[in-house]
């Protein structure tokens, strides 16, 4: 592995970033090109949002970036280091550290409690069972689930248990936060719990890339990438409109 | 407003002020700020229309005030008004005809125009979600107006998805 970084490497301040990132899947002796050469970029703290259609190449270019799937070409850059070259085995070292992963479906371990699936990531990363316990009562604290510590994740709302996926995926304090429709399986106020969360875990300098086609998730983020076709179709801030801050009158009024 | 203050009559016979206090108290934040002028003024065309009727009331220590009644015919527009369903929203059909016609016109691109709808439709949502959080001790119409624009929102963020599909 080369130490030196080429041209053209992550800039100052890029905690991830892409170049000519593509993934294609053979079934039945047929390609298909589910990411077709994206290149993106997250900074240090920074919330991206990624939408589009389905089928568009989202998860996958999620579940590449978090490497639960290899590259087909293109280069991945995290934290400086060039990583779409690791061996799996080397990739679930690195997430351990610095990748926190949540998904739609929460992907909890049912036969464990909450406590223990969200100290387990910890131990996994050579904590010591104090450090891994005292991070979990304050996680479990912080997102209103102490009360749940010894509950199966089964007895929980789906609500519930993504807040509690979401403090598994933090117990490391990883660099980066990558979540999967993480409200696409929640009711209007299960979301806004979670919503709430991703923001105040954001505002605590947490980088977060998320695919969503929920709106409100993605209208909080900092930066919304829309991909098409395995490709990025557009990439801009989001900006508040309008300015400054309507009332909630405004909205009858908006709409006639 | 028309019907609003007929509705708001037909529970008893008020003054234009009162009405103004009824309607905030109705809807609370929900309601875009009743104007009092605005309030005379309806209710003035809907006297010459027949659908009220009013009679001044002496007060002893201030200027007479003039209180407002339901007609039948008031009656009659006011159940009207409630039996027929409301129009459902309609598509954003100015957005609509210029994906279609501007890339006719070789003024801009479809991709392009999808792109700057979507991120204009983002920063509205934006501003609701901030608006829902900032609302959540509101009474409930206020926050079912909010989670309304909100649905809506998003419903137009799909079907621009689906041109997207269909027409780039």
């Amino acid at each position: 592995m080369t130490r030196s970084t080429p041209k053209g490497s992550p800039a100052a301040g890029a905690l991830l970033r892409t170049r000519g990132l593509a993934k294609v899947y053979r079934s039945d002796g047929v390609a298909v090109e589910a990411v077709r050469g994206v290149d993106i970029e997250v900074g240090i703290g920074e919330f991206v949002a990624i939408m589009g259609p389905s089928g568009s190449g989202k998860s996958t270019l999620l579940h590449v970036l978090g490497g639960l799937e290899p590259a087909t070409r293109g280069e991945i850059w995290l934290r400086g280091q060039r990583v779409d070259q690791l061996s799996m085995a080397a990739w679930a070292i690195l997430r351990r550290r610095h990748v926190g992963f949540v998904f739609q479906f929460f992907n909890l371990l049912s036969n464990m409690t909450v406590a223990d699936n969200v100290e387990l990531p910890a131990l996994l990363a050579g904590a010591s069972p104090r450090q891994a316990r005292k991070r979990r009562e304050e996680l479990l604290g912080e997102l209103g689930l102490a009360a749940k510590a010894n509950a199966a994740p089964a007895r929980l709302s789906g609500g519930e248990q993504q807040r509690v996926a979401l403090a598994r995926a933090l117990a490391n304090e990883p660099s980066l936060l990558l979540a999967d429709e993480p409200t696409g399986n929640l009711d209007s106020s299960n979301t806004r719990d979670v919503l709430r969360l991703l923001q105040r875990t954001h505002a605590g300098g947490q980088a977060i890339l998320l695919v969503t086609h929920d709106a409100r998730v993605a209208s909080l983020a900092d930066r919304v990438i829309n991909l098409f076709d395995g490709m990025v179709a557009d990439d801009a801030p989001v900006v508040r409109i309008p300015r400054p801050v309507p009332s909630v009158r405004d909205i009858l009024e908006l709409r006639g | 407003m028309r019907l609003h203050l007929l509705a708001l009559l037909a529970k008893e016979p008020a003054h234009g002020y009162e009405l103004k206090l009824a309607l905030e108290q109705v809807f609370g934040e929900a309601y875009p700020s009743p104007n009092i002028g605005q309030i005379y003024v309806t209710l003035k065309r809907l006297e010459q229309d027949g659908l009220v009727r009013s009679q001044d009331v002496e007060q002893t220590t201030r200027p007479n005030k003039r209180v407002y009644e339901l007609t039948p015919a008031g009656q009659e527009a006011l159940r009207a008004w409630v039996e027929e369903p409301s129009e459902g929203p309609r598509v954003r059909d100015e957005f609509f005809t210029k994906l279609i016609l501007a890339p006719m016109a070789g003024l801009a691109d479809r991709m392009e125009l999808i792109n700057s709808q979507r991120r204009h439709y983002l920063g509205i949502m934006r501003s609701l979600t901030g608006l829902a959080t900032a609302s959540e001790r509101a009474d409930a119409p206020a926050r079912l107006l909010i989670e309304g624009a909100i649905l809506h929102l998003q419903a137009d963020l799909d079907w621009l998805e689906r041109c997207q599909e269909e027409l780039v």
